[in-house]
């Protein structure tokens, strides 16, 4: 190749991109604060609007206990709470896993065959419009183990949107883009490797979102169709053996940590998400205007 | 007025045999469209030849039949000078440009670049080097790491180019890569074009429907008409090289583009 003159490609529409920092308060850019303070200060003031309503009615705690109270119950009890805290997040993660791992793997395989994905996507669609509530006794009677029918039925209601959404991201690659990959000889390996997933990476993500809140309900519904008693069970039956004994704060105590349980995942999930598509994908990027 | 140029004699082919010959070619899409009529074309080595017409006159499918992205119909399409592979199979030596950079959004423009070698299987660090040299030669030096959305349109076309131009090809096909830019930056790339087409020595086969950009550019002009699409005329663009701004201005450069134009006018009625 002969050297050439440099001087003749200075173009003049390359202007480097600066963007300005924001100033910052204990680590977060000042525009993000209200975001943070204006949902916190509506909380608080509708707690403080309960607990109100539960003291000056004089409200039995076996009907309506106030969040003070639910708090305090957190804390008491604890001990069971947080271990059964600890089985439905097993029940949840595992779940989540395998819905991802088989939902990549099955879609991947859609994308290589049409055929493949003719024949056998209706009845992922089948698996997913079958309300799990429904189908969960069935799978907690022919399957022996407990732990696993729950995990079968979490991963039943987790597995559809990583399946569907990955499909629809593999098949979703720029047509200019496959036929550059074609006219420079890339096998199918190449092309799936370098072009159909890190095309399909933010509709999965997208789908990973859903299903982690997902595979929480599914464990929670499970659990409570199952209904199994003894130390070793989740946070659904200490649902239920509360209302039982008419133990309403904990009731609520339990109710809560579910809540916390999907915020945190909800919010775990999109880190990643944002972690993983900050640098290039226009949902993880602030418009600039 | 001054008169037209005399007419222009044919592509002295007898010294060498052409990159790119279609003899014949005709392309009917499966919706029973005729895309392609009968067309005739021969490239030769180290030109710079545009294909001009209205839309809709096969010329982008004319360049993807030659890439391979398309089979024709009926015809051959020939590489009288290139190597074959085990196959028998002609191996096409070549880049294209598209009309949107298509440019990866998750790669950096160097890993982009690099994106044809790396298919090649050439390994890591000569893929990394040759790709930093190809993004240099299009003005590009320092925006390796750049992502496609902190480029400016031009700025992405200049990458599709260092793609395009990173295998070393023969031949660089070009489907209408200037047409989405505003003319400033039109004009700054068609000077680089030249430039690198000059230093670079490869053959280029450029779709426009811009008279003037094809005049510009452009040793031979193929002027094709719509429905079916068809080779209507063949022009010589006699002008010498290097062009530049003053050849923008120049009476010789508005003969040529009157010249096109009335030939392009003919093949829109025609």
């Amino acid at each position: 190749m002969s050297a050439i003159d440099v001087n003749a490609f200075q173009g003049t529409d390359a202007e480097a991109v600066v963007v300005p920092r924001e100033r910052r308060v204990l680590g977060l850019a000042v525009s993000t604060w209200p975001k943070i303070l204006a949902p916190l200060a509506i909380g608080v003031v509708m707690l403080g609007l309960w607990e109100l309503v539960v003291r000056i009615n004089h409200i039995p705690v076996f009907i309506l206990p106030g969040p003070i109270l639910i708090v305090q119950t957190l804390i008491k009890d604890w001990g069971t709470l947080s271990t059964s805290l600890w089985i439905t997040l097993q029940i949840t993660f595992m779940a989540l896993i395998v819905a991802v791992a088989l939902g990549v793997f099955i879609s991947v395989l859609f994308s290589q065959s049409k055929w493949i994905e003719l024949s056998f996507f209706p009845y992922a669609v089948i698996l997913q419009v079958t309300p799990v509530v429904a189908i969960a006794p069935l799978i907690i009677i022919y399957v022996n183990d407990v732990r696993l029918a729950l995990l079968i039925c979490a991963w039943i209601v987790a597995f559809f949107p990583i399946l569907s959404n990955t499909t629809l991201g593999l098949n979703s690659a720029d047509h200019n883009l496959i036929n550059l990959f074609q006219l420079y000889g890339a096998s199918r390996g190449q092309v799936l490797r370098n072009l159909r997933l890190p095309s399909a990476m933010p509709y999965f993500l997208g789908g990973l979102r859903i299903s982690g809140g997902l595979s929480l309900i599914g464990a929670i519904v499970a659990e409570f169709v199952a209904g199994t008693g003894g130390r070793a069970s989740g946070l659904a039956y200490r649902i239920l053996e509360s209302g039982y004994q008419l133990q309403i704060p904990r009731m609520f105590a339990a109710l809560l940590l579910i809540s916390l349980t999907g915020i945190v995942i909800f919010l775990c999930l999109s880190l990643i998400s944002h972690l993983c598509l900050r640098k290039w994908h226009e949902s993880a990027i602030r418009r600039e205007n | 007025m001054a008169p037209p140029p005399p007419p222009a004699s044919p592509a002295d082919s007898s010294r060498e045999k052409p990159v790119i010959q279609l003899q014949q070619v005709s392309k009917r899409f499966s919706n029973g469209t005729l895309a392609v009529k009968d067309c005739n074309l021969a490239v030769e080595r180290h030109s710079f030849v545009s294909l001009l017409g209205p839309s809709g006159c096969g010329k982008s499918t004319v360049l993807r039949m030659i890439a391979g992205l398309g089979e024709p119909s009926a015809g051959a399409i020939d590489w009288p000078s290139a190597q074959y592979d085990a196959a028998g199979k002609p191996i096409r030596d070549l880049g294209f440009v598209f009309q949107e950079p298509t440019l990866m959004p998750w790669a950096t423009a160097i890993k982009n670049v690099m994106l044809p070698l790396k298919l090649a299987g050439v390994p890591k660090p000569e893929t990394r080097s040759r790709a930093r040299e190809a993004l240099a030669n299009v003005g590009l030096a320092g925006f390796e790491n750049a992502y496609p959305r902190e480029l400016s349109g031009g700025m992405k076309m200049r990458v599709s180019i260092a793609r395009a131009i990173v295998t070393r090809p023969s031949v660089l096909l070009m489907d209408e890569p200037f047409a989405a830019l505003d003319e400033i930056t039109r004009f700054k790339l068609n000077n680089d074009l030249l430039e690198l087409w000059r230093s670079h020595r490869f053959t280029v086969l450029f779709v426009t429907h811009s008279v003037f950009e094809s005049v510009y550019l452009s040793q031979r002009i193929v002027v094709m008409a719509a429905r079916p699409g068809r080779v209507m005329a063949d022009i010589t663009i006699d002008a010498p090289y290097p062009r530049d701004e003053a050849f923008r201005t120049s009476a010789v450069y508005s003969d040529f583009c009157r010249r096109v134009s009335h030939t392009l006018g003919e093949a829109i009625a025609a």
